[in-house]
């Protein structure tokens, strides 16, 4: 049931945004594209963090290996793009699952001292085998639309079609993923590891799964990026991006799928927002880091004003209505179907709202 | 941030389409005179948009980040005496850190929404080669890269793109011939950046040094995480080699970090650079920086470092360029150094209005392209242009100088070379010809 609702869902949303991408000018549609790939890395990570309970902060890496699995395929085996964004994805989850195999042994701190020296260390490949990966330089491929678009389709366009298919594939693949056994028990074992242990969990397995799911999901990301910009460098998937992407998921909501593409849109859209509005406000040259400062002052407010990230602000402003952090259509179907079962006239709004206002996802079953 | 105003697109563009529709039909000659029209993307009957993307944060951003001010500073100079045409000249300079992912979206950002007529000095040799693929697909011209890899001279593949500065392979050959006939015997060692710009570098030095000399070469990554670390570990290997020479093909801030690691290790071999790092405002200033140390420290560190330079000296107050240059530069940005940079700035940006002035009244692209193509008459630079349709290399010689309390001294006569391996280093001898009274070409 979950899934049919879930793809309906997707189906829909697929159709909504390729539609507004259609009506889009060039740049537009690039930008499009962009906000759609990191989405795919944020909601990965989010799962990861937000639901497994495992830190990264090194997912950069995983988009480093789709990102060059895509280029090398594309290049030299001349793979189609869809296969190719298919085969980065395991190649970006195999990787995953060797690190998630070291992680799950790892906890907080160590985890995340484990996965920073993957982001630091694995651009060094590039600069390693300059034969193979270019180097500083790295490797430039092409990207053709396909015949029966017609000629005068536009690369951009097809760009951003890609990437918004792909995200709304990954979006309910993962949504769907949230509402089954799976993510039950990734949920219980966030919350507590012996408890989970005990209630006969293979908390190491379901770890590495963790892992495995949200490096697939970076590698997806990397990969759509290097379809998007048409090269791969290591200067893209720097430690920088890895922690931008820890900042989406917080700064969306963690653990929230809706979350990721609020976090994803923050990361995208807003520094080039604040470099045309200091541009067009009279900030000189010299003052370069004005739109970096900029930055840092939207993430500050945001955190300050929605302490539990977008999503949370939106859903405790929104009340029921709004989509919970997991399973956005089961959520508010089961609410509704609870109020009429009990005749309740009980505020919803209160329901897994702790004393602090925070709401977990699950805690209203 | 460069002022730029918003401009209603949707009229350009119409204008743009219908004024290519008429020039497909009729004569494809620039026109001399008539009314100023939106004859191209980025061309008003008012204003001319050009855009560029260039270091003013991260690594590079040290001393880079005033070429383009400086370049603004001219183009408002302009502006100000009249315009090309009557037109002023609008620059918006965008920053990407010198990361080439970042390049990329800002020069889409540029072309595809702001609609530039032309990019104009696009900054950095890794950066641009991100770039360049697209910037030739969507035929937008892209003058004058401000860097000197050889790459950007390929008409067939680029046509739309132009090189400027005298590129590595000629400036490692002029360097080279130097050490070769002023070190004979010694030691010598290359201290490179791992990519195109050092590669070319050692390349034309390797035209004119024995290899039997080079007894080490050292590649740096200008990524690395901790480029002091990378540097100090390149630089005890360079002592290692025992080199009494090291030739350096580097960015500012690893020259400098070179020079302190030099330092640090009691080593100090004859240093000799790529113009690319040998600017003495910056170097000795990211010294004092570095070192956290003020006053003629880093004067000292560099003093009697060799060196080339294809633009008049800043201490030759008696060239009328550089006279040109420092009262533009006092009058518009009297707050940053009148250094090499800003004379590199404004000396590229002088040659982008040359070529705009020859383009004609209501150029498009295409005539922009083709201006250059049938050459330009030397100006700002020490030697002549090679520019052709078959050619897109800039400047082709420059003078080796030594640098003596803060500022270049030449050592010798300009010389010119080509880009091959058997290609002569010869003296230039026509005198560089004066700045327009006007400032204005």
């Amino acid at each position: 049931m979950t899934l049919a609702r879930n793809a309906g869902l997707g189906i829909i949303a697929c159709v909504v945004l390729l539609v507004l991408c259609s009506k889009l000018d060039a740049y537009r549609q690039y930008q499009m594209a962009q906000v759609a790939a990191t989405v795919v890395a944020v909601a990965g990570l989010t799962v990861l963090i937000g639901v497994s309970g495992q830190l990264s902060i090194g997912h950069g890496a995983f988009m480093f290996v789709g990102g060059y699995a895509t280029a090398l395929l594309v290049l030299h085996l001349n793979w189609p793009l869809a296969l190719a964004i298919v085969a980065s994805a395991v190649v970006a989850g195999l990787a995953g699952g060797v690190m998630g195999v070291a992680a799950a042994r790892l906890r907080g701190p160590y985890l995340a001292g484990a996965t920073l020296m993957l982001a630091v260390a694995l651009p060094a490949v590039a600069y390693q085998w300059q034969g193979v990966f270019g180097g500083d330089q790295g490797l430039d491929f092409t990207v053709n639309t396909p015949g029966f678009l017609g000629a005068s389709f536009q690369l951009t366009e097809w760009q951003g079609w890609v990437c918004c298919i792909c995200l709304v594939i990954v979006m309910v693949l993962l949504a769907n993923l949230l509402r089954s056994r799976i993510g039950r028990s990734w949920r219980a074992l966030r919350d507590n590891e012996t408890a989970a242990a005990l209630a006969g969990l293979n908390v190491a397995r379901l770890r590495v799964l963790a892992f495995m799911l949200s490096a697939a999901c970076a590698g997806v990301a990397g990969s759509l990026l290097a379809m998007t910009m048409l090269n791969v460098t290591p200067g893209a998937f720097t430690l920088a991006l890895s922690i931008q992407l820890l900042t989406a998921v917080v700064l969306g909501g963690l653990g929230s799928l809706a979350g990721a593409v609020w976090g994803g849109i923050i990361l995208v859209l807003v520094p080039p927002f604040l470099t045309d509005f200091a541009a067009s406000h009279g900030f000189s040259s010299a003052s370069a880091s004005v739109p970096i400062a900029g930055y840092g002052l939207v993430l500050i407010i945001v955190m300050l004003v929605f302490p539990a990230g977008i999503q949370g602000g939106v859903r405790r402003l929104l009340g029921p209505v709004a989509p919970a952090a997991t399973g956005p259509v089961s959520a508010i179907g089961r609410r509704l179907a609870r109020r009429l079962e009990e005749g309740s006239t009980t505020d919803a709004r209160q329901e897994g709202v702790d004393k602090e206002g925070t709401r977990w996802p699950d805690t209203a079953n | 941030m460069a002022r730029y105003r918003k401009l209603g697109l949707a009229p350009v563009a119409a204008l743009a389409t219908l004024s290519m529709m008429l020039a497909a039909c009729g004569s494809s000659t620039p026109s001399s005179s008539g009314k100023l029209q939106a004859s191209a993307p980025g061309i008003t009957a008012t204003t001319i948009l050009i855009g560029s993307h260039q270091p003013l944060t991260g690594i590079a951003a040290p001393g880079y980040d005033e070429i383009a001010p400086a370049s603004n500073a001219y183009f408002q100079y302009v502006n100000a005496h009249g315009g090309v045409y009557g037109r002023k000249i609008i620059y918006k300079y965008l920053n990407d850190q010198y990361n080439s992912s970042i390049t990329t979206t800002v020069v889409r950002q540029l072309i595809l929404q702001d609609h530039v007529f032309a990019i104009f000095n696009g900054l950095g040799t890794p950066t641009h080669l991100a770039v360049a693929p697209f910037i030739n697909a969507e035929k937008v011209p892209d003058l004058f890269v401000a860097s000197g890899c050889a790459c950007w001279n390929a008409p067939s593949t680029w046509p739309e793109t132009f090189g400027w500065q005298i590129n590595y392979i000629r400036e490692g050959k002029i360097l080279g011939s130097y050490v070769a006939a002023h070190f004979k015997g010694e030691r010598i060692a290359y201290f490179y950046q791992d990519d195109e710009f050092g590669l070319d570098g050692i390349k034309g030095l390797g035209y004119e040094i024995p290899a039997s000399q080079v007894v080490a070469k050292e590649p740096y990554n200008v990524n690395a995480a901790n480029p002091a670390a990378e540097v100090g570990t390149l630089t005890a290997a360079l002592k290692a080699s025992r080199a009494q020479v090291v030739i350096a093909f580097a960015v500012p801030a690893f020259m400098a970090l070179l020079r302190l690691s030099e330092l640090s290790l009691s080593y100090s071999p004859q240093l000799v650079s790529s113009s690319v790092g040998s600017d003495p405002i910056t170097i000795s200033g990211l010294l004092n920086a570095y070192a956290k140390k003020s006053g003629s420290f880093g004067d000292s560190l560099i003093q009697g470092m060799i060196t080339d330079s294809y633009l008049p000296s800043l201490g030759d107050t008696t060239n009328s360029w550089i006279s040109l240059f420092t009262k533009i530069h006092n009058e518009y940005i009297p707050k940053l150094p009148m250094d090499g940079n800003v004379l590199y700035g404004m000396a590229a940006a002088y040659t982008f209005v040359q070529a705009m002035f020859k383009a004609g009244r209501n150029p498009t692209r295409q005539d922009l392209v083709n201006a250059v193509n049938s050459g330009l008459p030397q100006g700002v630079s020490v030697a002549p242009y090679a520019y052709s349709a078959t050619d897109h290399d800039g400047i082709t010689g420059a003078y080796i100088a030594e640098i003596e309390k803060g500022v270049l001294v030449p050592l010798g006569p300009t010389q010119v070379t080509d880009n091959t391996p058997t290609g002569a280093v010869t003296t230039y001898t026509t005198a560089q010809p004066a700045a327009p009274t006007s400032g204005i070409p």
